[in-house]
């Protein structure tokens, strides 16, 4: 091959000849593909396109060609030119393609690694139970009410028909709260309201009829904390005032409730109680959930739930005692109604296999953390 | 209440293949609790028989005294011979009647009896003691020694009716009828529809003037007195088999005949009775309130102070017993001595509430309180008193007085109108009035009329007294399983308020953040208050106190979350977990400024608004606050790297979570409160209708409380009320104009004294930066003397501009920065950091 054309001189140029031309492209050629890795392409790239490359100078020759050779030497570099830049582009693919799966392949990671950097917070069961509860209601049309928990005697029992020496009355274990001059004796005519229904009676003060009403909340009797008992506990209760209410809308409401939370064939069971505020009154049961009732009398499949009863115990119900009427302002000659209350705490125990009470009260997180933010 | 079945049967004859399961179905069904039934027997095989023992010989060199008997069981053990048994009991004597039970027979509770050797003898069986038979207390824990007339080889299964059923009820207050086994039977009876063989269907003589005198002074508290007087009793004589059984199964214990007899009679009828010793009463009996102060020695040996509500049962020295509660010590029938041969009998009627108010004052329930307080029957008063003579002169061989004492004070029989067809109106479902009237007749009521009923209710049910009382009993009998299942339709709804949709949404966002809630009682100490640190004036120092505290260390309520999420914090490091984040929401409790009185307000009528405004005002204030509390790791040490403490930015990051959930602004800034380390306390602000009000603090928690606590070092904490958070909601939150122009944007770093806070400089910028101010956000805080000079700071902020219409030039964007840091300059003396 010639050395650069410093000095023109027609006389030293040769023609162009075609085997050089095709050698300079198979080496070319030859390089690419011999180039492992994109660097090596590079370097290959510059050696044979760059502008010091036989190629390169060979096209710069041309020029000096006589004319009648420019034409055949044109076409002769020209095409070598383009088959190398061909062979390069498609070398380049080539290789980059190898570089991004190689790229993909070693970013692989242990997808199975933790990432408990921030652990899970969640909501206590019994906030999301009674806000789970109370949607069932609040689908059906009815409105959450709440109340203070620090209670007028008055609400908490007079209003629902406890009279003051009503054996009732006894029946639950009351805090009472001091009174202003804070000694023995000196009577505040205030509570910790024992239940959840002084927030009906002042549902039926605040609102005019018709009243639907749930009211779930905190309440307080004075028992030890236990495996099965606890002073501070909760409760949902439900209230509905209209007009030719009936105790059939009270098992249909009632149904409707543990359908919702229990399943599609579950029902419920009145038997006659006996509640101050309320006249009929009622004791509720569900039918157990776990065996639907397949255990009684069948001692070869025991029901733990249920202890082989078949139904569950929910809470007391009714329809709302027309003195409670009365007191509430409601006029009992036009309106009637119906009320059912029962233990967040106990429904909780049963639907979710807690066994023992103290690890609702205690706040332990191990207890809390698996329940999430809805149940 | 408990019913053994057999005595039930004899009142109703009840199909005989009807189990107490069967029973306890059926009552229930029509509203008596029936908790259990027990299986007396369960289990139990014979041969279990009378014997007689032969002879005793005692056994020495044993730890305890030792017998080894001969016992007569006739051809029960199928020789004749004389049984030999070895018993550890003491006694019984040679001749005595006893029960024996022969080896192959099985005893409750899966004791299989077999001959065995013990203490060197061959025992055949064993002499039984009550317990052993599942009998019930008889007060002796020994052997049982049968009355002599018992032949030897009698069936003891049969004899000691031992295979029963009781019912276990849980009666409900009021249905005081149901204490008694007559009432029971009168639910069983209508239950099944059969007919019921009343017991208090008595002849009863007629009241004359040569009775035991009686005096009833207060006609209100007793408008019933019936005394009997049986006189010539045989004091040697004990209670039969049949009577001591059927009071073990009820429950009680047989203590000696004629109290056994007035038991019986009060288990049977439900009124309760009392005996008195006549030769230990002086004078007439009397019945009144007791003077206040004075003194009576009830029959369980305590010395009572009476009140002047009182009634009590008295003679010539003075009160000889709380009526309707106890007899008093002084009368008692005398059952050690058997000295006892003349009885005054009463049955007698009580008001409800004078006794159930008596037996609360002196804290004692008995069995009579139990049932004049729920109501008893005074009709049945007289045959009560004529069935308890008729057992003492069957049973103790007496002899009844001619002279029959009656003090009644006459009242009307009560009577409820009702229209015929209430009970359907109530339950929901068309029962038609002759199935009403059926009902109601079956419960004991008289009903007269058509379409209005007027219905006379019987003497044992004074619980009847409204409309719905009669609908309850028509519905109960007819079946609650019959209701049918209907849906109400309320008035289409308004789903949450607000106020419980931001309730839910904070929780959601702080178990989002990590926090886990821990709901906690509010019972607390005052003492909490100095550890916390609070100055002596503080007004959560203020609290409501209870009459009776759970625990005398912890009498108050809660005026802060703190003191219960700070324990449940410390519970849970104490079991090992040490990285905690906690949240509560709860109410908490102030006493108002003027402590006032919650009135009893009438029932009668609604009352007026004044009236529940005045309840309103006896009741403290009770807040929401929301409360966080952190220790250990925020987050995790791992493969990712370094973990990182929770801190005080943790804690006031959660009140900022509160605020973007309650869509207010909040107001951080420097403050010291109580429990707070003082440089690393944040007050808490928001701004309701123009007026800031701080809300609450967060940071880290003083070192000094954290000791005194027993906390882990650097726990943070936050707390604030929710209520004026909510007040300061912005609402309805307006959707942002989007400017789809490029965004400019500028940093930053500026130097100022240590002391100036971040959020001072921020809002100069802010305002300095005008309109054009997409954002701003702090990226660095740098401290460094050498470089800033001594107490300076630098802190670099990213600005981003962006105009709604148009893109902005550099010039634009630099003219605005430049504002900014110029008003920086003029507010906190902020300089660009060159």
């Amino acid at each position: 091959m010639s050395a650069p054309n410093k000095s023109y001189d027609p006389v030293e140029v040769e023609a162009l000849k075609p085997e050089e031309i095709e050698r300079m492209r198979d080496e070319a050629l030859a390089a690419f593909a011999a180039a492992g890795d994109l660097d090596a392409l590079q370097e290959a790239k510059v050696a044979h396109t760059g502008g010091t490359s036989p190629l390169a100078l060979a096209n710069r020759e041309i020029g000096a060609l006589p004319p009648q050779a420019k034409a055949a030497a044109g076409k002769l570099v020209g095409q070598a030119r383009g088959a190398v830049n061909k062979a390069l582009a498609a070398r380049q693919a080539e290789l980059e393609a190898d570089r991004d799966a190689r790229v993909l392949v070693e970013e692989a990671v242990d997808v199975t690694l933790p990432y408990d950097r921030v652990p899970a917070g969640a909501r206590h069961p019994l906030t999301t139970f009674m806000e789970r509860v109370s949607d069932v209601f609040v689908s059906m049309g009815y409105e959450i009410a709440e109340g203070p928990e620090v209670e007028a005697e008055w609400f908490n029992f007079d209003a629902l028909n406890f009279t003051p020496d009503h054996p009732a009355r006894q029946m639950q274990d009351t805090f009472f709260v001091q009174g202003p001059k804070g000694t023995e004796g000196d009577e505040s005519g205030v509570v910790l309201r024992t239940h959840t229904s002084p927030v009906q009676a002042r549902a039926m003060l605040d609102r005019e009829p018709p009243v639907y009403i749930v009211c779930p909340g905190r309440v307080y009797r004075t028992d030890e904390l236990d495996a099965t008992h606890t002073p501070v506990f909760h409760q949902i209760e439900l209230l509905a005032i209209d007009e030719g209410l009936t105790m059939a809308d009270l098992k249909g409401t009632l149904d409707h409730m543990v359908q919702s939370l229990f399943g599609a064939e579950m029902k419920t069971r009145l038997r006659p109680n006996y509640f101050p505020f309320t006249e009929p009154s009622a004791e509720m049961d569900m039918l157990c959930y776990v065996c639907k009732g397949e255990s009684v009398g069948n001692p070869d499949r025991p029901c733990r739930t249920c202890s082989s009863e078949g139904w569950i115990e929910l809470g007391g119900c009714g329809m709302v005692n027309p003195r409670v009427l009365v007191a509430c302002g409601v006029d009992p000659e036009k309106y009637s109604g119906f009320a059912f209350g029962f233990g967040i705490e106990r429904m909780l125990m049963f639907r979710h296999n807690v066994e023992d009470m103290r690890d609702i009260v205690e706040g332990d997180v191990r207890f809390t953390r698996p329940f999430g933010m809805e149940i | 209440m408990r019913v053994p079945l057999s005595w039930l049967r004899e009142y109703v004859d009840l199909p005989a293949t009807e189990t107490g399961r069967d029973v306890q179905a059926k009552l229930i069904s029509v509203g008596l609790e029936v908790e259990t039934v027990e299986q007396l027997g369960d289990g139990l095989k014979g041969p279990l028989v009378v014997g007689k023992v032969l002879t005793i010989e005692e056994l020495e060199g044993f730890k305890k005294p030792i017998r080894f008997c001969t016992v007569d069981v006739g051809r029960a053990n199928g020789t004749g011979e004389p049984q030999e048994i070895v018993c550890g009991a003491r006694n019984f004597a040679v001749g005595d009647k006893v029960v024996v039970v022969l080896p192959g027979a099985v005893l409750p509770g899966d004791f299989a009896i077999a001959a065995r050797k013990t203490y060197g003898k061959t025992s055949h069986g064993m002499i039984c003691s009550g317990d052993e038979l599942g009998m019930g207390d008889d007060g002796s824990h020994g052997i049982i020694v049968l009355p002599p007339e018992h032949e030897v080889g009698t069936d003891a299964i049969e004899l000691l009716q031992l295979v029963d059923e009781v019912l276990d009820i849980a009666v409900t207050p009021d249905r005081g009828y149901a204490l008694s086994i007559r009432g029971v039977a009168r639910e069983t009876a209508t239950a099944y529809g059969l007919p019921l063989r009343d017991p208090a269907l008595l002849d009863v003589p007629q009241p004359n003037a040569f009775g035991y005198p009686v005096r009833v002074s207060d006609p209100m508290g007793c408008d019933r007195f019936t005394a009997r007087t049986v006189t010539g009793l045989d004091p040697e004589a004990r209670s039969p088999l049949w009577l001591t059984r059927r009071l073990q199964k009820a429950g009680m214990r047989p203590i000696s005949l004629a109290v056994d007899i007035t038991n019986y009679v009060m288990l049977e009828l439900g009124q309760p009775l009392h005996a008195y010793d006549r030769s230990r009463v002086q004078g007439p009996i009397g019945v009144r309130r007791a003077t206040q102060g004075e003194k009576l020695t009830t029959l369980d040996g305590v010395k009572r102070t009476l009140d002047a509500e009182d009634l009590v049962i008295t003679d010539d020295r003075g009160p000889i017993g709380l009526a309707g509660v106890m007899g008093g010590a002084n009368t008692e029938i005398d059952d050690t001595e058997g000295t006892t041969t003349e009885v005054v009998v009463e049955a007698a009627h009580f008001n409800a509430l004078s006794i159930s108010r008596t037996a609360r004052r002196h804290k004692l329930a008995s069995e009579a309180s139990k049932r004049f307080e729920r109501g008893v029957d005074p009709q049945a008063a007289s045959a009560a008193a004529q069935r308890t003579v008729d057992l003492l002169v069957l049973l103790a061989g007496g002899t009844a007085d001619a002279g029959v004492t009656e003090v009644i004070a006459p009242s009307a029989p009560h009577t409820i109108t009702i229209p015929a067809d209430h009970p359907d109106k109530v339950a929901g479902v068309v029962y038609g009035r002759e199935t009403v009237v059926r009902r109601l007749q079956e419960v004991g009521c008289d009903v007269y009329g058509q379409d209005e009923l007027i219905v006379t209710v019987p003497s044992w049910r004074p619980d009847l007294t409204d409309p719905n009382d009669l609908a309850e009993e028509v519905i109960r009998l007819e079946g609650y399983e019959n209701l049918p299942s209907t849906l109400p339709k309320p008035p289409a709804g308004r789903g949450l308020t607000d106020r419980q949709r931001l309730h839910r949404r904070i929780g959601r966002a702080l178990a989002g953040a990590g926090y886990v809630e821990a709901p906690n009682y509010p019972f607390i100490g005052e003492h909490v208050f100095d550890q916390f640190g609070l100055a002596t004036d503080d007004p959560n120092r203020k609290v409501v106190k209870l009459v009776n505290p759970l625990s005398d260390e912890e009498p108050a309520l809660r005026t802060t979350l703190l003191p219960g999420l700070l324990g449940a914090l410390r519970r849970n490091d104490g079991r090992g977990s040490h990285d905690l984040a906690l949240f509560e929401t709860g109410l908490v409790f102030h006493p108002r400024e003027e402590l006032k009185i919650a009135v009893r307000l009438p029932v009668d009528r609604r009352p007026t608004d004044e009236e529940i405004a005045s309840l309103t005002e006896a009741l403290p204030v009770q807040p929401r606050h929301a409360a966080v509390v952190l220790a250990g790791a925020r987050e995790q040490a791992g493969w990712w790297g370094k973990g990182r403490p929770a801190d005080w930015a943790d804690a006031v990051e959660a009140a900022r979570v509160l605020a973007r959930e309650a869509g207010t602004e909040l107001v951080v800034r420097g403050g010291q409160y109580g429990p707070w380390h003082p440089g690393r306390c944040a007050e808490l602000a928001v701004v309701v209708e123009g007026v800031e009000q701080v809300i609450g603090y967060a940071g880290e928690l003083h070192p000094g409380v954290l000791k005194t606590l027993g906390l882990p070092a650097r726990t943070s904490a936050m707390e604030l009320d929710l209520d004026v958070l909510e007040l300061a909601s912005s609402g309805v939150p307006k959707g942002p104009k989007i400017s789809t122009f490029p965004v400019a944007t500028q940093d930053v770093a500026l130097v100022v004294d240590v002391a100036v806070p971040h959020a001072g400089v921020e809002a100069a910028l802010r305002e300095g930066a005008g309109e054009l101010l997409e954002s701003i956000r702090l990226f660095d805080v740098y401290e460094n003397a050498a470089q800033l000079g001594e107490g300076k700071k630098s802190l670099a902020y990213a600005l981003r501009f962006r105009a709604a219409d148009r893109t902005l030039t550099v010039d634009e964007a630099s003219a605005a920065r430049d504002a900014a840091v110029s008003l920086a300059g003029e507010r906190v003396g902020a300089v660009l950091r060159g």
